[in-house]
C-alpha cells in the first residue's frame, strides 16, 4: 500500500483526501467479471463483412504493378481498395497538432517501405474468402537495397528510406537533423575530468503484445454517420484521424470505445480505423477489420529500438562533472510518434542528477523497419536504463558505493537543471535512502543525513557559461562540428524558438536565411509575434557589442506556460 | 460450403446454429450466439482468453472444432452470476482487483471455476497450475491468484460450481 513519507516531506499533499491513496472499485470491474464489458470486436451485425490487407514480402521495393482482377473477381469479395481509392492517401499522426510532415500511407502506391507494409485491403463476406483473394493479388515489385541501422542511415549516400525526409532523419522545425541541448561547456569539463567513461547501450523494438489485437468494426448509422467501434488508446485522435484520411467531416463519425484490451502504447496508431470506416463508406455495409496474431506481434508498431552513447566526466570524489549524449532514436519508415519521442527524450537528460555541465544530440532516424509507436515511457525508458548502468559503471570507475554516488550527485532542490528550469519537488535522496534501508544496504551517515531540501540552490542554480557556434546558435546542422566562437553569458537565456520568426523552406541544403539570435534575462518576457509585413529588416548581428544584462536572481523560475504556448514551445513552429 | 447443423445447451438453455465443417466453436458462440465471453486472442491456442467448459473441463474454444459440441454443456463467464449475484469467483475477482483491461478475465473465471469444481481448497500452486494456459498481459496474476484463493476459503467450489 502507499505510504507518504510525512517525515520526509510534511507539506506534500492534504491528509484529508477522499480517494487518493484508499482502495476505490473500478467502476468497470462489474463489466469485466461478468463478461458485460464489450470490446470493439463485442458486437453483432447483419451482413458484417471481413477486410483483410496484402502486405509487402519486401522491407524495401518499388511497386511496378499491381494486378487485383482476379482478387476482384473471387467469391464472396465486394471490394477491393489500392491506395487510389483512399481519399488522403498520406498522413502523420501528429499532424493534428502541426507537428511533421505527412509521410505515411494508409496504403502505399509507389514504394514499399518496410515488409508488411499494407499495399491492398480486401473485403469480402467471410474472413476465409478475404484471405483466399488475397492470394490472387498480383503486385510487381523492384527489390531496393534496404538500410537497418540507425547510423548507416544517416550516412550520406543511404537508401532514401522515406522521401518526405530524404536525410532519413526527421526536420525539427523543419530544419534541425536531431534535437539539441546545451548547458556549460562539457569539452572543457571532460578535460579537466579525473576520469572519462563513454560506453554505447543499444535497445531492442519491444512489442506490446496485447492480448486483444488491433481492429475496428465500421458500419453506416441511420442519421448518416459511421459508428466505429474502435480498439484505440485514444479515441478522440484516431477520430481526428481517421476523420482526415477518409476525408468526411468528423461529426459523422461516431466513434465508440475506451475499452481497450490491453494497449500499452501499441493502440494509438489507428492501425485499423480508417480503411475499416473507408470499406463501411465503399460497401455501405458494417465492415470488421482486424489483425490477427501474427499481423500483431510482425507489423503492429512496436517500441522503437534506439541507440545510446553516453560519455561522463567524472572527478575521484565522485562528482559527475559533465555528461554528453548521443542518441538515435529507430523510427522505422515512418514518423507516427519518434519525432515525439526524441523531444521526451531530450527534455528527460541527463537524469536525475545535478551536472554542471551537459550536452545531447538526438536523432530520429529512418529505416526499413516495421515504424515504431508509443510504449510505456518511451524515449524516457531507455534512456533511464543507459544512464543508470552507466551510474553503476561511474560509481565503480571511482571506487564508490553505487547507493552512495546516486545520493552526491542527484538533484536537490533549487538546482538549475540542463533545460534552464530550477529542480522542484526534488526526492531522489530520499528514493535512494529508503530503498537502502529496506534493502539492507549499509550506507555511510553522511549519506544517511543527505536532503533534496536544503542542500540544493545557491551555486547549483547558476546557468553556467555555454558556448555557442559562429552563428552564435547551437543547433544549426552545417556549423555543428564548428569551433565554439562565443560564449552565452551566464545567468542568460536564450528566448524559445517558437517566439522566433519562422522562415519558410529553409532546408539544409538550401541557403538558410541569417536569424539573429536575442538574449534576454530570464525571467523569459514574451517576445512580439513576427508579422512579415510590417516587421523591420533584421540587423545583423554584433557578438558581444553591448555588455549582457546584468544576471537576474537565477531562483525566479519562468511563469509556468499551458496550452497551446507550452506546445508551440516544445513541438516548434505551426506548419499551416 | 454446404453448412451443418449443431445443438448443444450454452449456459443452461438449448441453442443450435448452423456451421462450416471446419468452423471453430469460438466464432459459433461469438458471431453465431452472440455470447461475446469468450474473446478471440491468438487462434492458436495459447493465450487462454477462449476458455469455456465443456462438460466441466475447461477447453479453448479457438482449437475446437464447432460441430464436434454436439448435444454437450457449454458454459462461458456470462452464465456464472445467477441472476443479478455474483458467483463467488466473481465478487472475489471485484474485491481482490484481479481484472485490469478485463480481457483475459472471462477465461481466468472459467478456468477458475473448473479448478475449484474439482478441487475446493487449492493450494497456491495449484491455482498457479490451473490458470498457467491464460495469459494476462497487464500481467496481473498475483491479485488473480488471491482472488481464487480467497473464493475457495469463502466456500466458493462448495456453493457453486
Amino acid at each position: 500500500m502507499l505510504e507518504m513519507r510525512k517525515d520526509l516531506f510534511a507539506d506534500e499533499r492534504d491528509d484529508n483526501l477522499n480517494v487518493v491513496g484508499k482502495g476505490v472499485q473500478r467502476q468497470d470491474a462489474p463489466g469485466h467479471v461478468t463478461a458485460r464489458t464489450r470490446f470493439f470486436d463485442d458486437h453483432a451485425f447483419d451482413g458484417l463483412l471481413h477486410l483483410k490487407v496484402v502486405r509487402s514480402p519486401h522491407h524495401h521495393a518499388r511497386i511496378r504493378a499491381i494486378d487485383v482482377s482476379a482478387a476482384e473477381r473471387a467469391p464472396g469479395v465486394k471490394r477491393v481498395l489500392r491506395g487510389a481509392d483512399v481519399p488522403v492517401n498520406k498522413n502523420t499522426l501528429l499532424s493534428l497538432i502541426n507537428f511533421g510532415k505527412d509521410d505515411e500511407p494508409t496504403l502505399a502506391v509507389d514504394k514499399a517501405r518496410y515488409k508488411g507494409e499494407p499495399i491492398v485491403a480486401i473485403i469480402a463476406d467471410s474472413e476465409a474468402e478475404a484471405l483466399a483473394a488475397r492470394k490472387l493479388v498480383r503486385i510487381d515489385y523492384e527489390p531496393l537495397n534496404p538500410v537497418f541501422d540507425v547510423e548507416e542511415a544517416l550516412k550520406p549516400g543511404a537508401p532514401v528510406v522515406n522521401e518526405t525526409y530524404p536525410g532519413n532523419y526527421f526536420e525539427y522545425h523543419q530544419r534541425f537533423d536531431h534535437q539539441k541541448l546545451r548547458f556549460g561547456d562539457v569539452e572543457r569539463a571532460f578535460a579537466q575530468a579525473d576520469h572519462v567513461v563513454e560506453h554505447r547501450y543499444q535497445m531492442s523494438p519491444i512489442e506490446h503484445a496485447p492480448t486483444e489485437t488491433n481492429g475496428t468494426i465500421a458500419a453506416p448509422e441511420h442519421n448518416d454517420r459511421y459508428v466505429v467501434h474502435s480498439c484505440a488508446q485514444g479515441l478522440f485522435f484516431s477520430l481526428g484521424t481517421t476523420a482526415k484520411i477518409v476525408d468526411l467531416e468528423s461529426n459523422r463519425l461516431h466513434f465508440i470505445g475506451g475499452t481497450v484490451g490491453g494497449g500499452f502504447g501499441g493502440k494509438v496508431d489507428s492501425l485499423s480505423e480508417p480503411l475499416a470506416v473507408l470499406g463501411a463508406m465503399l460497401t455501405g455495409r458494417p465492415v470488421r477489420y482486424v489483425l490477427d496474431r501474427e499481423e500483431e506481434m510482425l507489423y503492429g508498431s512496436p517500441r522503437g529500438a534506439e541507440r545510446i552513447y553516453v560519455k561522463d566526466g567524472v572527478m575521484r570524489d565522485g562528482r559527475i562533472v559533465a555528461r554528453y549524449i548521443r542518441s538515435y532514436f529507430d523510427a522505422g519508415a515512418y514518423t507516427r510518434l519518434s519525432s515525439y519521442a526524441a523531444i521526451k527524450c531530450t527534455a528527460h537528460v541527463p537524469g536525475p542528477y545535478s551536472i554542471p555541465n551537459v550536452a545531447s544530440d538526438i536523432y530520429v532516424a529512418y529505416t526499413n523497419r516495421c515504424p515504431s509507436t508509443a510504449m510505456r515511457g518511451f524515449g524516457v525508458t531507455a534512456v533511464d536504463f543507459a544512464l543508470e548502468v552507466q551510474m553503476d559503471r561511474l560509481a565503480e570507475a571511482v571506487n564508490m558505493d553505487p547507493m552512495e554516488f546516486r545520493i552526491l550527485n542527484a538533484y536537490r532542490d533549487g538546482d538549475m537543471k540542463a533545460h534552464r528550469r530550477v529542480a522542484k519537488n526534488t526526492a531522489l535522496v530520499e528514493c535512494v535512502q529508503v530503498a537502502a534501508e529496506k534493502a539492507n544496504w549499509p550506507i555511510s551517515e553522511q549519506a544517511r543525513r543527505a536532503s533534496s531540501l536544503t542542500e540544493g540552490g545557491g551555486e547549483r542554480a547558476q546557468i553556467p557559461a555555454t558556448p555557442l557556434d559562429q552563428r552564435g546558435q547551437i543547433g544549426r546542422p552545417e556549423s555543428r562540428n564548428g569551433p565554439a566562437t562565443q560564449t552565452l553569458p551566464a545567468g542568460t537565456t536564450r528566448i524559445a524558438l517558437s517566439k522566433q520568426p519562422v522562415f519558410e523552406g529553409a532546408r539544409d541544403s538550401r541557403p538558410t536565411p541569417v536569424q539573429v539570435p536575442r538574449y534576454e534575462p530570464s525571467p523569459r518576457q514574451e517576445a512580439p509575434r513576427y508579422d512579415p509585413a510590417v516587421a523591420p529588416p533584421l540587423p545583423a548581428y554584433q557578438p558581444a557589442a553591448s555588455p549582457p544584462p546584468a544576471a537576474p536572481p537565477p531562483t525566479a523560475p519562468a511563469q509556468p506556460q499551458h496550452g497551446a504556448v507550452r506546445f508551440s514551445s516544445v513541438f516548434g513552429t505551426r506548419r499551416r | 460450403m454446404a453448412k451443418l447443423p449443431v445443438q448443444f445447451r450454452l449456459n443452461g438453455s438449448d441453442r443450435a446454429g448452423f456451421v462450416d465443417p471446419a468452423g471453430n466453436l469460438l466464432d459459433l458462440l461469438r458471431r453465431g450466439l452472440g455470447d461475446f465471453a469468450p474473446k478471440y486472442g491468438c487462434g492458436q491456442g495459447t493465450c487462454g482468453v477462449c476458455t469455456v467448459l465443456i462438460d466441466g473441463e475447461p477447453q479453448l474454444s479457438c482449437l475446437t472444432l464447432a460441430i464436434s459440441c454436439e448435444g454437450r454443456q457449454i458454459e462461458t463467464a456470462s452464465g456464472m452470476a445467477d441472476g443479478p449475484n455474483l458467483h463467488p469467483l466473481q465478487q472475489a475477482f471485484m474485491d481482490n482487483f484481479a481484472a485490469q483491461c478485463g480481457f483475459c478475465t472471462p477465461g481466468m473465471l472459467t478456468a477458475a471455476r473448473a479448478l475449484l469444481a474439482k478441487n475446493p481448497n487449492p493450494t497456491r500452486d495449484e491455482v498457479v497450475e490451473a490458470i498457467s494456459g491464460n495469459i494476462c498481459r497487464c500481467t496481473g496474476y498475483e491479485p488473480i491468484i488471491a482472488a481464487i484463493l480467497a473464493a475457495a476459503a469463502g466456500g466458493a467450489g462448495m456453493r457453486r460450481a
